[in-house]
């Protein structure tokens, strides 16, 4: 690799981590704001315009409270807590393709950090090490309601991670590739993935809410049963690493589904775009897209969490069990017959 | 018993179909309530700034009025003091002096007026009971404050603003 490829590879990350750090301090904002258009508020509108410098006045406080790490916890586990779950959720936008290739003068740019060939597989890896955050944190807190929150989270995110799986296997029998950017590419134009399978994007948007532990699946940090769930001890950044990693974890996920699910970075008459505004015009032109379908599944996240109320354990396990896998499955079995019809 | 109301309703347990036990019919039906109300002007008053509108017999913080020439109506007889029931009240009485009668309608007026907004429970005797139509509780909301002695106001923010200062 040359050195130019490096820094423009270099460039590339600092970016999207500026711009997912970023989205997520602003969905803390949105999310504020929107609860309160939908429940006929205002919402913050103190801080600056609107209330836009919101987001900087909260981390400013986060970070100037005080940090109180209790006697009996685990003090070293208890940092590393927030700091794996602030991690695994920076480091899963890595796969995702932004954008198709910029031509700069000779230069090609790929708007993606890293090709590898098994994207989906790498994008559940990342997800699956994020519930460690949470459970170290649980019990590393010495207190029977984080370690409540924790076994819950973990038991939540294994429970759903099962029919995610199950929901992308008939995904990948249309797909025929792991690559998250050939999956990307193969969704030309208007060719999305949800038209030819709604079901099983449903499925993996249920599974995403559970994942993101958003509400009606956000038992782990059920205030009226558990106070505070996992976080309960935390304070401070900590804290604020906490909250920040769920939302960063609702941004990637967003861009994920739109990634396998809704075309990406494709839209319909894309040829078209490009043959009049230029190559490098329709490229940016599907960013912009990409990036405006995140941010109506992240408005989705929110408009839900301000609908529907929390489902009770039992029914949790219940959805995940006995209803997500058995129509996961009967998705796959559906699709595998379809294909094999088709290409007889 | 014969209804009260006709808000009785039979409880019926029969179980859920099909379409109710997906759950997700009944999600897009809640989706589409909140985001009515995601359009709908809030109803939010942003005090200070903005303020509800009162009504015409609202109680609000008390002021001493002056007559149509300017002089201070407040005899200091009292009256007021006696009728309130918590005692908010508390003046000094003084006698006019010569070259005052532009400022005190009476040969007797307040030197200190008092009222502690703290007790007051703006129940309004005190206007009922003035026999010179010098108090009205016709001002705004009291504002907050820190300290409890800085409730306490005297003649500097209850006396009415001169006609022509």
């Amino acid at each position: 690799m040359e050195l130019a490829d490096i820094i423009v590879k270099f460039i590339l990350v600092v970016i999207i981590f500026a711009i997912s750090l970023v989205i997520a301090m602003y969905s803390t904002y949105a999310e504020r704001k929107i609860a309160a258009f939908f429940q006929d508020r205002i919402g913050p509108n103190r801080a600056g315009p609107w209330g836009l410098l919101q987001p900087l006045a909260d981390g400013g406080k986060m970070f100037l409270k005080e940090e109180i790490i209790p006697t009996n916890a685990s003090s070293f586990l208890f940092i590393v807590g927030p700091s794996l779950a602030i991690m695994t959720a920076c480091i899963g936008s890595a796969v995702i393709p932004w954008g198709q290739k910029l031509t700069i003068g000779a230069h090609v740019i790929d708007l993606q950090v890293a090709d590898i060939n098994v994207g989906i597989l790498y994008v559940f890896g990342v997800v699956s090490l994020g519930v460690y955050g949470v459970m170290i944190g649980g019990w590393a807190s010495n207190n029977k309601y984080s370690l409540l929150g924790a076994i819950r989270a973990a038991s939540q995110n294994i429970s759903y991670e099962i029919s995610m799986g199950l929901s992308i296997i008939a995904l990948l029998l249309i797909t025929g590739t792991l690559s998250l950017r050939q999956i990307a590419e193969q969704q030309h134009s208007w060719h999305w993935n949800v038209l030819s399978q709604p079901v099983g994007f449903i499925l993996f948007l249920i599974c995403a809410f559970a994942e993101t532990n958003r509400t009606p699946f956000d038992l782990p940090e059920c205030e009226t049963e558990l106070v505070g769930g996992y976080h309960t001890e935390y304070s401070s950044m900590k804290l604020g690493f906490y909250l920040f990693a769920e939302y960063i974890n609702m941004f990637i996920s967003s861009a994920v589904m739109v990634t396998l699910y809704w075309g990406a970075y494709n839209y319909p008459f894309m040829d078209w775009m490009a043959a009049h505004i230029g190559t490098n015009g329709a490229v940016i032109l599907g960013v912009t897209l990409m990036f405006a379908k995140i941010f109506l599944f992240i408005f989705f996240f929110m408009w839900v969490r301000w609908t529907i109320p929390r489902f009770r354990y039992d029914q949790l396990m219940d959805l995940g069990w006995k209803i997500l896998i058995p129509i996961a499955i009967a998705n796959i079995v559906v699709t595998g017959i379809v294909i094999t019809l088709i290409n007889r | 018993m014969e209804p009260l109301s006709n808000k009785r309703k039979v409880v019926d347990n029969k179980p859920l179909n099909f379409w109710e036990r997906a759950y997700l019919p009944a999600i897009a039906q809640g989706l589409a309530i909140t985001m009515k109300h995601f359009f709908r002007k809030p109803v939010t008053i942003s005090y200070p700034e903005e303020k509800r509108e009162f009504s015409e017999n609202f109680r609000g913080m008390h002021s001493l009025k002056r007559d149509e020439n300017g002089k201070e109506r407040c005899t200091a007889c009292g009256l007021c003091a006696l009728s309130c029931p918590a005692e908010a009240i508390t003046m000094t009485a003084a006698e006019r002096q010569p070259g005052e009668e532009n400022l005190y309608r009476e040969e007797k007026y307040a030197a200190v007026y008092e009222i502690n907004m703290l007790r007051c429970i703006f129940c309004g005797l005190c206007e009922e009971a003035c026999p010179k139509e010098a108090i009205y509780l016709d001002g705004d909301i009291v504002p907050s404050d820190y300290l409890r002695k800085d409730f306490i106001y005297g003649k500097d923010k209850l006396v009415e603003a001169p006609l022509n200062p």
